[in-house]
């Protein structure tokens, strides 16, 4: 497994080649508390081109900040570097990654080549609006996966309408009829809300790289 | 941790009158955070935090604290992470900033005392004394009580349109954040540069600001702020929401609204407030001043403070 460091503010993100190939590249970005796996997935070996893996800012062997401050909308930005580097990509998302997926599909869709959401860590999220909320803090040293990911990315606010928003800018911008496919069993309710909007295809993942491979 | 040399004595300086700077000024670890904190008055006298807006830092209060440390308070301001002297953080977050407010506060005092929040300051401690009101013996909201964005009104499509510009001007910049700097200038440049999001405050108060709230590098004077934050942004939380804390506040509240709206201000009028109050909350509007009401009016909100804190 090769890996590149991208800089990302303070932040070094490792960004792992996990196997070689021609073409389009398949990013994969793992689910909250996971990390990039050691080898491609066996469900990647009909994908041609190169398979990649990012590990999100506190996780695997990206940095680990101070004091937390996570967000989605952070990690949407670790995968746009990691974008920067790679050109227009595919991207199949676990959990908490096929929520940045998702964001990343509609935030930059000419560089996403379809985003596959599937089951994994983080799928839910926090709550659809406001709640009481605790405050929990987790004294230093850290290492990964960062605990303060793992408080904050797991409380983070995910309100349907939101979601959609994503889903019609991808549907609008990418020129894809539908750049984004739900292969989750589980639906919270963003994901509900996604895999209702026009342009979202529900399938296995074989059959959305299939699908985006062309 | 104590500070050897005072933030204060370490650049040139500007009178303005009646701003002191702080009498202590120390750093505290938070979360392994350095965060910055500057005190005025009688260090045995019960202490009042103040928190700061967004893309200010705590010696905004240089003028508003000294009224209220003469009053008998202990003034405590902390400049948030990536803001004034504290620390550049590699992530920011709303979360975060209530989790460094609880860390400095809980080193000050575990007694519930009063804490004032400007701007963003004041949504923060909203929320902070819903989740923890046993921090609070009584808040004071300056101009940070939210309602619903501008924008709430636009067709859908028209939305998507201004979402999408915001996300990819967001995304563009966070790829040049690790070598990006702050725009250098003379002390003249920054304090005009200030003018035009802060139309009402006098240039020598802006003055006086760039030097307590900038640096002076070979080049020229530049903000100490992070240039990574960025005016702006998306998300999914939505202003109004905060005001859904409001109500049940248990401790006495007084909000103080600005008549005159400008850049940095929020838009909120009265009668979007008047039903949140929680009972026994006050609101005071200041028809002829702006967002920063404790530095247009300083006299007269210290003394609107300082009656509130004795009368409750």
């Amino acid at each position: 497994m090769n890996t590149v460091f991208l800089t990302h503010n303070k932040i070094q993100l490792a960004l792992h080649l996990l196997r070689a190939g021609d073409g389009q590249p398949l990013l994969l970005l793992h689910g909250l508390g996971e990390q990039t796996p050691a080898v491609a997935p066996a469900w990647t070996e009909p994908w041609a081109g190169p398979v990649y893996g990012l590990d999100f800012t506190g996780h695997g062997a990206t940095t680990v900040p101070m004091g937390g401050g996570y967000s989605a909308e952070t990690m949407l930005a670790d995968t746009d570097v990691a974008l920067a580097h790679l050109g227009p990509s595919t991207i199949v998302g676990r959990g908490l990654g096929a929520y940045v997926a998702l964001m990343i599909a509609g935030a930059r869709p000419q560089l996403v080549r379809g985003a596959v959401l599937c089951d994994g860590p983080g799928l839910w999220g926090g709550a659809t609006g406001p709640t009481s909320t605790s405050f929990h803090s987790v004294d230093p040293p850290y290492a990964a996966p960062d605990p303060n990911a793992l408080i904050d990315l797991s409380r983070d606010l995910r309100p349907p309408d939101y979601a959609s928003l994503f889903v019609r800018l991808a549907l609008e911008h990418s020129g894809l009829a539908e750049p984004i496919a739900v292969t989750a069993i589980v639906r919270p309710p963003w994901l509900a809300a996604v895999a209702g909007e026009v342009g979202v295809s529900t399938s296995t993942v074989a059959e959305a790289l299939a699908l985006y491979k062309q | 941790m104590n500070r050897s040399t005072p933030y204060s004595a370490r650049m040139t300086t500007v009178q303005f009158p009646g701003a002191q700077a702080p009498t202590r000024e120390y750093d505290l670890d938070v979360g392994g955070i350095r965060i910055a904190v500057h005190e005025w008055g009688d260090e045995t006298a019960d202490p009042l935090f103040l928190v700061h807006g967004g893309f200010d830092f705590a010696r905004t209060y240089d003028e508003f604290a000294p009224r209220l440390a003469a009053a008998g308070w202990r003034p405590i301001a902390w400049d948030q992470r990536g803001h004034g002297d504290s620390e550049h953080a590699a992530l920011y977050g709303w979360d975060a900033d209530i989790r460094d407010a609880i860390g400095v506060m809980s080193r000050i005092t575990s007694k519930p005392a009063p804490v004032i929040g400007h701007s963003k300051g004041g949504a923060l401690m909203i929320q902070l004394a819903d989740a923890q009101p046993f921090r609070f013996s009584h808040l004071v909201n300056l101009d940070g009580l939210p309602s619903k964005r501008p924008m709430s009104d636009l067709a859908d499509h028209e939305r998507s349109r201004m979402m999408a510009g915001d996300i990819a001007g967001w995304l563009d910049h966070r790829r040049t954040t690790s070598t990006a700097v702050r725009k250098s200038g003379t002390l003249e440049e920054l304090a005009q540069r200030r003018a035009r999001m802060n139309p009402r405050l006098t240039m020598e108060w802006l003055r006086y600001l760039v030097t307590v709230g900038g640096r002076e590098d070979a080049d020229g004077w530049r903000w100490k702020l992070d240039a990574s934050m960025r005016m702006g942004g998306f998300g999914p939380w939505r202003p109004e929401w905060t005001a859904t804390r409001i109500p049940g506040l248990g401790m006495p509240f007084l909000g103080v609204l600005a008549g005159q709206q400008e850049p940095m201000g929020w838009g909120t009028l009265p009668n979007q407030i008047h039903t949140h109050l929680p009972p026994g909350g006050r609101l005071e509007v200041l028809d002829d001043n702006g967002h920063f009401v404790h530095i247009e009016a300083p006299a007269v909100v210290a003394e609107m403070v300082t009656d509130f804190l004795e009368r409750g």
